[in-house]
């Protein structure tokens, strides 16, 4: 995959290209994407994969006047125009999976295939999600993976809590990039989505671990409730990373889609 | 010097194990330590206090906002300050403040404080706090990193409504407002003194020394650990071209105990100083700074808050807490000595004495505060003899103010009645 630049109207955005065939834009969630990540790596074998970054994720610029849900999904489908792209699968992994409903729901007619992976967006009050803004570093392989031993090893790669000055990179980061994603998911990840998933008219797979303890499966079925036709795959022993842990199921369920 | 009696109003009932059987003292405190029976006396003790703080002769008595906070009965501190607009005759009312982004819409301050400054007689010292993370973000679910916009909008509604003369129309991003005219309007024209309580944010120093606002640091951690945050501060007064280095530009909050002797000091006060530090300062560090909350370039200067992920929940010792700065606590002399280090060290004017600590009964309460008004206090008074005008940082009561119990007596009445 390479890391390109592309002007956005708003803002200059980073995003990683790789792969050949039917484009597909995947949309990250709030943890970002990984260098060398291989859920790209495994998408771009099937797909010309574009996987831009929000405005503060990696190195890219932060972009202060995007504050709400609809900058969020107005900006996204700048960056899908200024790639040039028409009708390309999109994918979305938990934030990147709101956003994608949110884009597919307010331009039905310029997105026929969407893939909602793990996807935020919905609240139900008997399944609260956990508060992934108070959530301490430790805290995240418990809520994100299901192997949660390989998760701790995953995340904490590299990790140097006693250097003050690994530890200030790292409050940067988290300020940058969490600070972005606060904008749609905090203090509850809901801005409305359930009222508008009615419009979705693109065939829809939805894609979930049955261990996924951050947005549990009951979510999957409510989501499927509200897009008409979708389809749901459900894929055992992985979390809500389910594109680390079960990243070959992930892209035989987006390929369902055509 | 200004010398403000200032009470957190923690909840004293805390239970012995509470650190080890709850992971905060904030946001998410089990909602069973708190008992509204009990919370009459605390409420009664704790508005006493203050009000003898005032016939003592301090300077101000101070009251702050905190959110599901163990250590801080004050959600409305506005409801404080208007019981001691009644029974408190010459202190100024110092409330630091209100969270201005988390009124809706934010002319409720402009007009509660108005309130205030109007029923004490212009004793008003207002305080606009950002707010912390735990009570701007994970109490009153404010969106992180648009808190501060959201504050600097509400700053900007408040003293326009304030200043202006006229109704007039606010189309901000935050509040939409067609018809602007508060109605009452402070008695201090155009506004109160305002004093902007902060954690080090390179932006808040800006900001107050831009509108000539003293800039308040309210730690908990003492004069010692202070000195590196308030010397950043002076330099930046310095640097931003400020026309003078007036001490009033700055407050500090410091736990101040004092007794006959420093032996005294322990035994009295001891108990109280460490379920305050041990106890009360339980906050689970997941709630300490919701990302985006802090700016990046203040992470980037390293002014980390007391809460911030490296805080340690280390058991302190009295003796720890005092050679630490933490508090300044012993004899009359011995904490004139340390007020003075203080006082000069970080050269501010206006301190706010945290005299009430933790679970400490009132009368030992009474007995600390009665040492520092008479023994200490007048020591410390000419401290900036060449600043003693200074006159910016600091309420303008009118003279003749209205007292409470005016009202006509049986006679008179009967008189009234009979014409």
């Amino acid at each position: 995959m390479e890391l390109k630049t592309i002007a956005a109207p708003r803002v200059p955005v980073r995003y990683y290209e790789g792969g050949s065939g039917t484009p597909l834009v995947f949309l990250h969630g709030a943890g970002g994407i990984m260098p060398n990540d291989p859920f790209l790596a495994a998408l771009a074998k099937k797909y010309h994969v574009y996987a831009p970054l929000l405005p503060g994720y990696g190195d890219s610029e932060e972009c202060p006047e995007i504050r709400d849900m609809l900058d969020f999904t107005l900006h996204s489908w700048d960056v899908v125009d200024a790639l040039g792209l028409k009708n390309p699968v999109l994918a979305g992994h938990s934030m990147g999976g709101m956003i994608a409903a949110e884009m597919a729901a307010i331009a039905p007619h310029d997105i026929s295939r969407l893939a909602l992976i793990c996807p935020a967006g919905l609240w139900l009050d008997d399944h609260p999600i956990p508060d992934l803004f108070s959530t301490l570093p430790f805290e995240f392989p418990q809520l994100l993976f299901h192997n949660v031993e390989q998760g701790t090893a995953l995340l904490t790669a590299g990790m140097a809590v006693d250097d003050p000055e690994w530890l200030k990179g790292f409050l940067v980061t988290n300020a940058r990039q969490l600070g972005m994603a606060g904008r749609i998911l905090f203090p509850i990840p809901d801005r409305g989505l359930a009222g508008r998933l009615y419009r979705i008219k693109a065939k829809t797979v939805l894609i979930w671990g049955d261990g996924d303890r951050l947005i549990v499966p009951a979510y999957a079925h409510a989501f499927r409730k509200g897009i008409a036709g979708s389809e749901l795959v459900v894929i055992p022993e992985a979390g809500h990373m389910v594109t680390m842990e079960k990243t070959e199921q992930v892209v035989q369920a987006i390929a369902r889609l055509g | 010097m200004k010398f403000t009696w200032f009470n957190l109003m923690p909840w004293p009932h805390l239970p012995d194990d509470f650190r080890e059987k709850n992971r905060s003292v904030w946001v998410d405190i089990d909602q069973k330590l708190f008992d509204p029976v009990k919370s009459n006396a605390v409420y009664n003790t704790y508005l006493d206090l203050l009000e003898y703080a005032d016939g003592l002769g301090f300077d101000g008595v101070g009251c702050n906002e905190h959110h599901q906070n163990g250590y801080g009965l004050m959600p409305s501190p506005n409801l404080i300050a208007a019981a001691l607009t009644r029974r408190t005759k010459d202190a100024a009312i110092v409330v630091l403040g209100n969270s201005i982004a988390l009124y809706n819409p934010p002319v409720r301050v402009a007009e509660e404080f108005a309130m205030l400054d109007c029923m004490s007689g212009g004793r008003l010292v207002a305080g606009f706090p950002v707010g912390t993370s735990m009570d701007t973000n994970f109490c009153y679910g404010q969106i992180p990193s648009l808190t501060r916009e959201k504050y600097a909008e509400a700053h900007d509604l408040i003293m326009r409504a304030w200043h202006e003369r006229e109704p007039f129309a606010f189309n901000g991003r935050y509040n939409k407002l067609r018809h602007v005219n508060i109605w009452p309007r402070p008695i201090q024209a155009p506004n109160p003194p305002i004093h902007i309580p902060g954690g080090g944010s390179v932006e808040t120093y800006d900001f107050c020394i831009d509108n000539t606002y003293s800039y308040s640091y309210l730690s908990f951690t003492g004069y010692i650990r202070a000195k590196a945050l308030l010397d950043g501060y002076w330099r930046r007064v310095e640097e931003r071209g400020a026309p003078d280095k007036s001490p009033y530009r700055a407050g500090f909050a410091q736990t101040i105990c004092v007794a006959d002797t420093d032996e005294e000091a322990q035994r009295l006060y001891e108990e109280h100083v460490l379920y305050f530090y041990n106890r009360c300062l339980h906050v689970y560090p997941g709630f300490a700074d919701a990302p985006g909350y802090r700016t990046i370039k203040t992470i980037q200067s390293g002014a980390l808050s007391q809460y911030a992920p490296n805080f340690s929940f280390a058991t302190l010792t009295w003796k720890d807490l005092v050679e630490g700065g933490h508090v300044i606590a012993g004899s009359p002399e011995t904490v004139r000595q340390r007020m003075e280090d203080l006082i000069t060290g970080l050269h501010v004017g206006n301190i706010f004495c945290l005299m009430h600590v933790g679970n400490m009964p009132a009368e030992k309460c009474m007995y600390s505060t009665k040492l520092f008004a008479e023994k200490v206090m007048p020591k410390l008074r000419n401290m900036f003899p060449e600043y003693k005008d200074d006159s910016r940082f600091w309420c303008h009561p009118i003279g003749n103010r209205a007292k409470p119990g005016s009202l006509p007596d049986a006679r008179e009445l009967a008189a009234a009645g009979g014409r």
